[in-house]
């Protein structure tokens, strides 16, 4: 239930917390850095000073308004669809699992994968940019071939925790798959 | 004694968790519950889905397998009540004695909607409307409760077992009886227990839930009985609780990726379509209320009576008539469209070139389809019809409120004065234009003759058209009002207005455009192949190849001479057949865009947006599941939510088809015939034969 303190591949901190329900769900919740009051202050800054550099320039006292309001639905927009706050996993042992993105806003986009389609969950490596990152993601099962994988979802991308954090949600993950695995298979009870 | 008892029945779904015989599978059994306390369930709110979900169900008795009249012995189905009651009492004949209570009194307390039927009442002062049985009674009833306990087993059994399979019948879902369940108020009672016990044993179903809740804690205890089974593990049990009404009502759309899915994968992809499915099939049952005269009372969220709108009655009522008299109507005008007189050769073309009759077309179309006699077979065909009509009824209103604009303070009247006018406007930049070709237009040196014979034709012809303007001018301001007064069809039909009349009155720049374009594309042609000719080849049209070919000295000597005059009148040519193209596209742009709009507010799903804003679980993605209070040694708790669609996906699963396609032409093919001189058709309507 306690916070334990990463760092994302950009080097920011992050915190993971795990938590656990009972013996086949766990929720695994990666808090991402906050937005940082140094920065939006340097933004609003910026742009208050070329609105009222244009305004010196013209005269026109609608460039001063414009800044603001443009300033105002900037932050919205941006608290609402990109800052992500928080990223969680819920795994149920034999539901399926749950991957949450929380904004800064308050807005929650769910996703819920059920255990049928659910393969494996696995640790990736990718190129990012200039730099090799690791990554968890979810392999898909192919209905038409039980080996093949249809698709991936890849995990926690805002916040892109380092490989330290991932094993740990990894292994918290595989315990619970690894039940459904050990449990016999269905009756044919239709 | 005090609490409630009942029967789980349900739906054995196929969806298999990885749990076998052992244990209850989360998602194989939907137990129905009947009765169910409502201490920590909130009244409409949820339903518990104890490990999957089922709705209660009861049916109107008009329609069902139930019949209301009778005692209850002849009643036969004790609507998911079982009570430990002896039998023989409540024989009287009274409402509150017929069916499930046998003697016991219902506690009137209404559970939690979503599932639950309603409680069954066992002995003992517990509710409020219950006539509270005297102490006499009370121990009357413990003794006939010790005689009559076997008798009951296989009695209750019995008729529950004819109630399920009544069930069966008028729902056509696979229902069977799963376990059962009891909530008592102080602790639990021996005989109660006993008599559950004795219930699993005339049933047989593998394996046998029992949940329990004592006293007013909202944590359920859930245990199953495995009976033939080897492996003595003990499954883990989760909870998971749901709002059934939005799940009855809400529709799962698949991922679009598989829409097209073979039947082996949508059968076991999706267990969570099966789910939406069964509560959806459960519809009927919701549909009986207490006020129902049965043996059984059940407790949802219309236990006080179906919920319904009397204006939505009343429209329903008023629609059959006004849908016939529309469908007359539209007879009637598609049978004189569809007349010999209209098909004659100069009317039929005009009536394919204006896109009027286009998207008067398209709305009859759309009206055919709204009025039609034929109920919606599912629910995309609703979602259309109900998309249609509110499109149209936009359509219509913002045409009239544009309608009330324009003719306030008589502003039609001032924009007929103002088009004559502009019209000569244009006309005088066009002759400008001319004027300036026929000079030294950039600085270019043109060919004076072919110059002035061609600045004198597009000049003359400008004449012709400020001339037939000027004629037409008394007239416009009658024929503007008329044509205004179409806008109350839509909005979508003044903009059609709109564009035909900027095509009417720039049909001169058209016209240059053609001419310029024929001179070109002659003068293109004419160079290439005396351009071959000059080289020594030919084309073979039979072989569709260039050859080489021997000409006699005159036929060179001629050619060269064309050759060389053509070449030099070239710029002149191109110059005309560049400025009059621009003008042309610029034209094509504007009426492009009224199209791009038209387009727009016809396809959009007005409907489905509004449904996505105001009842978002009616259009379902997917579930989301939150983890609720949980209390050691007890099973896990979820709520189970739905996932609505994103917006972008509501608009693109239930956009309405238009008829117009957008340019088919690439950009390379499109600079291709610029180049040669080809006409251009930007915009081709489906149906439209090809150039």
């Amino acid at each position: 239930m306690e916070e334990r303190l990463y760092r994302s591949a950009s080097g920011a901190p992050i915190a993971l917390r795990p938590r656990q329900h009972s013996a086949s769900c766990r929720e695994l919740a990666v808090r991402c850095p906050r937005l940082q009051l140094r920065s939006l202050s340097a933004v609003t800054s910026a742009v208050w000073l070329a609105a009222y550099g244009l305004f010196v320039l013209s005269e026109n006292s609608m460039v001063l308004s414009a800044a603001i309001f443009i300033t105002l639905i900037g932050l919205i927009i941006y608290l609402h669809f990109v800052k992500i706050d928080q990223e969680s996993l819920l795994v149920i042992g034999s539901l399926g699992i749950q991957v949450t993105s929380s904004y800064a806003s308050g807005k929650e986009s769910t996703t819920f994968i059920e255990m049928g389609q659910v393969k494996d969950v696995v640790i990736n490596e990718a190129i990012h940019m200039q730099k090799v990152i690791y990554y968890l993601c979810i392999l898909l099962q192919d209905p038409g071939d039980p080996q093949g994988v249809s698709d991936i979802v890849p995990l926690f991308q805002s916040s892109k925790p380092r490989l330290d954090c991932l094993i740990e949600v990894y292994k918290s993950c595989q315990e619970i798959l690894e039940q459904r695995k050990t449990a016999p298979q269905p009756s044919g009870i239709k | 004694m005090d609490g409630d008892c009942g029967v789980l029945w349900g739906k054995v779904s196929p969806w298999p968790l990885g749990t076998g015989d052992n244990g209850v599978p989360w998602g194989k059994l939907h137990p129905w519950l009947l009765g169910m306390g409502d201490n920590g369930v909130p009244r409409g709110q949820r339903g518990l889905m104890g490990k999957a979900k089922s709705p209660p169900f009861g049916d109107r008795g008009q329609q069902g397998p139930m019949r209301r009249t009778g005692s209850h012995e002849n009643n036969g189905v004790p609507r998911g009540k079982v009570s430990p009651w002896p039998l023989g009492q409540g024989t009287a004949g009274s409402r509150e004695d017929k069916g499930i209570r046998w003697g016991a009194a219902s506690t009137g307390a209404h559970g939690p909607p979503g599932g639950w039927a309603r409680r069954s009442l066992s002995a003992g002062p517990a509710g409020p409307r219950r006539p509270s049985p005297s102490p006499a009674e009370g121990a009357g009833r413990a003794a006939g409760e010790q005689r009559c306990w076997v008798y009951h087993c296989s009695r209750v059994a019995a008729m529950v077992k004819q109630y399920v399979s009544e069930v069966q019948r008028v729902t056509k879902v696979n229902v069977s009886v799963l376990g059962s369940w009891s909530n008592s108020k102080q602790e639990k009672e021996e005989s109660l227990s006993e008599f559950l016990e004795d219930l699993g044993t005339i049933f047989s179903h593998e394996p046998w839930i029992q949940i329990s809740k004592e006293g007013n804690s909202k944590f359920w205890s859930c245990s199953t009985l495995q009976k033939h089974s080897n492996n003595p593990k003990e499954e883990e049990i989760i909870l998971v609780y749901y709002d059934q009404r939005k799940v009855m009502l809400s529709h799962l759309h698949p991922p679009l990726d598989t829409a097209a899915s073979t039947d082996r994968k949508a059968d076991d992809a999706s267990k969570l379509s099966a789910i939406f499915d069964t509560v959806a099939k459960s519809k009927v049952l919701f549909m009986t209320d207490r006020y129902d005269d049965g043996p059984i009372k059940l407790t949802h969220w219309q236990s006080d009576g179906v919920e319904a709108s009397i204006i939505v009655e009343l429209l329903k009522q008023a629609s059959v008539p006004a849908c016939m008299l529309l469908t007359f109507l539209l007879s009637v005008i598609s049978g004189i469209c569809r007349s010999r007189v209209l098909k004659f050769w100069p009317l039929s073309f005009l009536w394919s070139k204006l896109s009027t009759c286009e998207q008067l077309g398209y709305r009859l179309q759309h009206l055919q389809v709204i009025s039609s006699n034929k109920k919606a077979q599912n629910e995309s065909q609703l979602m259309r019809k109900a998309n249609i009509f509110v499109s149209l009824l936009i359509d219509v209103a913002l045409g009239i409120l544009l309608m009330s604009w324009l003719y306030r303070k008589n502003r039609i009247g001032h924009l007929a004065d103002t088009l004559i006018p502009v019209a000569d406007n244009v006309a005088e930049e066009l002759q400008d234009l001319l004027q300036w070709l026929m000079g030294a237009p950039a600085g270019l040196k043109m060919n004076r003759a072919l110059d002035q014979v061609l600045g004198r034709f597009f000049l003359y012809h400008i004449h012709l058209w400020i001339s037939y303007i000027h004629l037409m001018s008394p007239f416009i301001e009658m024929i503007l009002w008329y044509v205004g007064l179409s806008a109350c069809l839509g909005l979508t039909m003044a903009l059609c207005i709109l564009s035909d009349i900027i095509a009417l009155l720039t049909f001169h720049i058209y016209c240059f455009y053609v001419y310029g374009a024929r001179l070109y594309c002659l003068k293109i042609y004419g160079l290439s192949s005396l351009w071959r000719l000059f080289r020594g080849k030919k084309w073979n049209v039979l072989r569709q190849r260039v050859d080489s070919c021997s000409y006699d000295l005159d036929q060179l000597f001629i050619g060269t001479l064309l050759f060389t005059i053509l070449l030099f009148l070239l710029p002149t040519t191109a110059l005309y057949y560049l400025v009059f193209t621009l003008l042309r596209l610029l034209v094509v742009i504007v009426q492009g865009l009224i199209h791009l709009l038209v387009d727009l507010i016809d396809s959009l799903p007005l409907y489905s947006i509004i449904l996505r804003l105001c009842r978002s679980y009616r259009l379902a993605a997917g579930v989301k599941f939150r983890v609720l209070e949980q209390q050691d040694g007890k099973p896990l708790r979820l709520l189970m939510q739905i996932n609505p669609l994103s917006y972008s996906s509501v608009v693109q699963t239930y956009r309405l088809p238009t008829y117009s396609c957008y340019p088919k032409d690439s950009w390379t093919s499109l600079c291709k015939k610029l180049f040669l001189g080809e006409l251009i058709y930007p915009w081709k309507h489906k149906g439209e034969k090809q150039d």
